[in-house]
């Protein structure tokens, strides 16, 4: 059946999963469901506290089992020790059958490929997968479907009890003896732990594992004691040099400083560049080059940030240090900056569903003027792609991509027409992640195309005769391909081995095994 | 052209693409290593046969290791490395054999 970004999902996925194709960002808007529940083993007799020995211990408490879905979150990023070591344990246990749904999974748990491979692991739910594991995935190792899904789309899978979680486990920076964890003052802090909120409201069973216990109380509480059952304390939750980073030197490449400006320079343009504006970027060096470039400009107008979300790096944290925005909302932390910030009294924690959810009463992308991102392929219909390679091979993530892309009132993708020979511009992307619908321009090195659905945007800038080089999409992808030639469709194997999620739960495209590549000629 | 020696040109930096060529058997035995295979292989393999062509190369063992180079680069490569396989430094004939 053909979706509303012309993708054919096939009858055997919307019957094996029960899922509807995708039909447009505001299908479900209005929609009532009852939420689901956890079961909750209460504590009354603890005798004060709730550690114990080892993840081996706590997995024999939660009654692990074949077939259980276990919960991960991913703020240590490349950085985490905490999926590898529980999954290790589960694999002596001789567990099968696991359907592991984590907020992403990243090069950091390239061990569990093994683990993909004799049947310990079935099913991958996450925000997407790099390294190895996509390239199992990608290679049809996997014995049920990977789903991807935004972070939104998480919270909303859980929510509506589409997954349930039976035992999530959160790597806890520091953690009390009764399980009040926290994202910052231990040894390898990650800031907040926003995307665990949901475990810690939904899954059955949660355990918290840290490497540096505090005395009670671990206040205030990220995810609070009420929410976990037991704590475990290990050596090392995980790498602290991968899990922020210092502050990353803003870039010197030429192409993306003008990128970068060229997004200023529209940005400034726009009618939501005024007083109380609000604005998210991703952590691409062209993005954060123009949250610089962007501050310099408020700074000499005297306009100020109402709010800003992240996804945060320290030029962001910079705004609050200077005073130039009013609040920050923050879900994951980039740098040693962004984590030193969350002290700041105007330096908001928020949940993963109070971000991005489609789900809720409203989630705070919907509030957003800006969004700055990044992609690996967008189509002359402005179809976003950031997780599968032009190659074919599943490479990247959705992470809040299609959350903020549908919430913004001007969504913005810079990208360098080519990247290496792949053209970024083409005319059909591999796989569709974001609907051409929530993406209103799209900023190369060789040009701007506005979305012609934002005739609004386009008169705006005739008006102000904005000096940028303003291009249609096709343009862009026909330059793209006269500099590396037209590439030759990808050719895939019959099996699909993951799907696409919408954010609101249907289908936005299938991801299928990949095939060995053969020349058309000996 | 006769492949004399074996001879290498490029360097395996991103948009670019290492060539080596090693004397033939009488035919042209084309490998092909690339970070576009899937989106360009075909395409790569048509400008290396064709740049031979024009250098009058039948008999030859020529490896590519393609990190994303353009056509015009591929070609460059080829040419590099066939003429500093058959020895000839200098004299190059720009605008015959060596086409823009």
């Amino acid at each position: 059946m053909i979706n509303a970004v012309g993708r054919d999902i096939p009858e055997e996925i919307l019957e094996m999963t029960g899922k509807e194709v995708f039909h447009g960002n505001n299908y479900f808007d209005g929609y009532v469901f009852q939420k689901a529940s956890p079961s909750t083993k209460c504590v009354i007799n603890s005798n004060g506290s709730k550690v114990i020995e080892s993840i081996h211990e706590a997995l024999v408490k939660c009654e692990i089992r074949d077939g259980m879905t276990l919960g991960f979150h991913h703020h240590f990023r490349d950085g985490d020790y905490i999926v590898n070591m529980v999954m290790k344990e589960v694999h002596e246990m001789g567990i099968k059958d696991i359907t592991i749904c984590a907020s992403s999974l990243g090069k950091a748990h390239d061990p569990l490929v093994k683990y993909i491979e004799d049947g310990t692991i079935t099913n991958i739910q996450s925000s997407g997968v790099r390294g190895k594991i996509g390239e199992a995935i990608s290679n049809g190792k996997l014995k049920g479907l990977a789903i991807m899904r935004s972070h939104g789309g998480r919270v909303r899978a859980i929510e509506t009890g589409e997954v349930h979680l039976d035992i999530s486990f959160i790597g806890a920076p520091t953690c009390d003896d009764y399980g009040n964890c926290r994202g910052i003052g231990g040894k390898s802090n990650c800031g907040v732990l926003s995307y665990s909120m949901v475990d810690g409201d939904y899954a059955d069973k949660v355990v918290a594992i840290t490497d540096c216990l505090v005395p009670f109380p671990n206040f205030p509480a990220h995810i609070s004691m009420t929410k976990v059952d037991y704590v475990v304390v290990v050596d090392e939750i995980g790498d602290p040099e991968k899990i922020a980073t210092g502050a990353a030197k803003p870039t010197k490449d030429m192409r993306k400083l003008m990128m970068a400006d060229y997004c200023t320079q529209f940005v400034v343009n726009t009618p939501y560049f005024k007083n109380g504006f609000s604005y998210q970027t991703g952590v691409g060096g062209a993005s954060i080059a123009s949250t610089i470039s962007l501050a310099k400009i408020m700074k000499e107008r005297g306009i100020r940030m109402r709010f800003g979300i992240g996804g945060l790096t320290k030029p962001m944290c910079d705004l609050l240090i200077n005073d130039q925005v009013d609040a920050l909302l923050d879900t994951q932390d980039f740098d040693l900056a962004a984590v030193e910030s969350v002290k700041d009294l105007r330096h908001f924690r928020i949940s993963a569903g109070q971000y991005a959810s489609p789900f809720n009463k409203g989630a705070v992308v919907n509030k957003l003027d800006f969004v700055i991102l990044a992609t690996l392929e967008v189509d002359v219909h402005f179809n976003c792609n950031v997780v599968v390679g032009s190659d074919g091979m599943i490479t990247g993530a959705q992470g809040g991509h299609p959350d903020t892309a549908a919430g913004a009132k001007c969504t913005i993708v810079i990208t360098p027409l080519l990247q290496g020979r792949t053209p970024a511009v083409c005319s059909e992307v591999t796989t569709v992640t974001t609907p051409g619908e929530s993406v209103d321009v799209v900023i190369t090195d060789y040009g701007i195309a506005i979305n012609p659905r934002r005739q609004d945007l386009i008169a705006c800038m005739k008006e102000k005769e904005v000096a940028l080089p303003f291009k249609t999409i096709e343009e862009l992808r026909d330059m793209a391909y006269s500099i590396a030639g037209k590439p030759q469709k990808v050719e895939f194997g019959e099996r699909i081995v993951g799907i696409i999620e919408s954010r609101d739960g249907t289908i936005m495209d299938v991801v299928r095994q990949i095939k060995p590549f053969e020349f058309s000629e000996k | 052209m006769e492949i004399v020696k074996p001879a290498i040109a490029g360097t395996l930096e991103s948009s670019d693409c290492q060539v080596t060529v090693e004397p033939g058997d009488g035919e042209i035995d084309f490998t092909l290593k690339s970070s576009v295979i899937n989106q360009y292989g075909n395409q790569i393999r048509k400008v290396v046969f064709e740049t031979l062509e024009s250098l009058g190369v039948g008999s030859v063992k020529i490896s590519i290791v393609d990190k994303g180079a353009l056509d015009c680069t591929i070609k460059a490569r080829v040419e590099g490395a066939v003429f500093r396989s058959a020895g000839q430094m200098e004299h190059l004939p720009w605008g015959g054999a060596i086409r823009p």
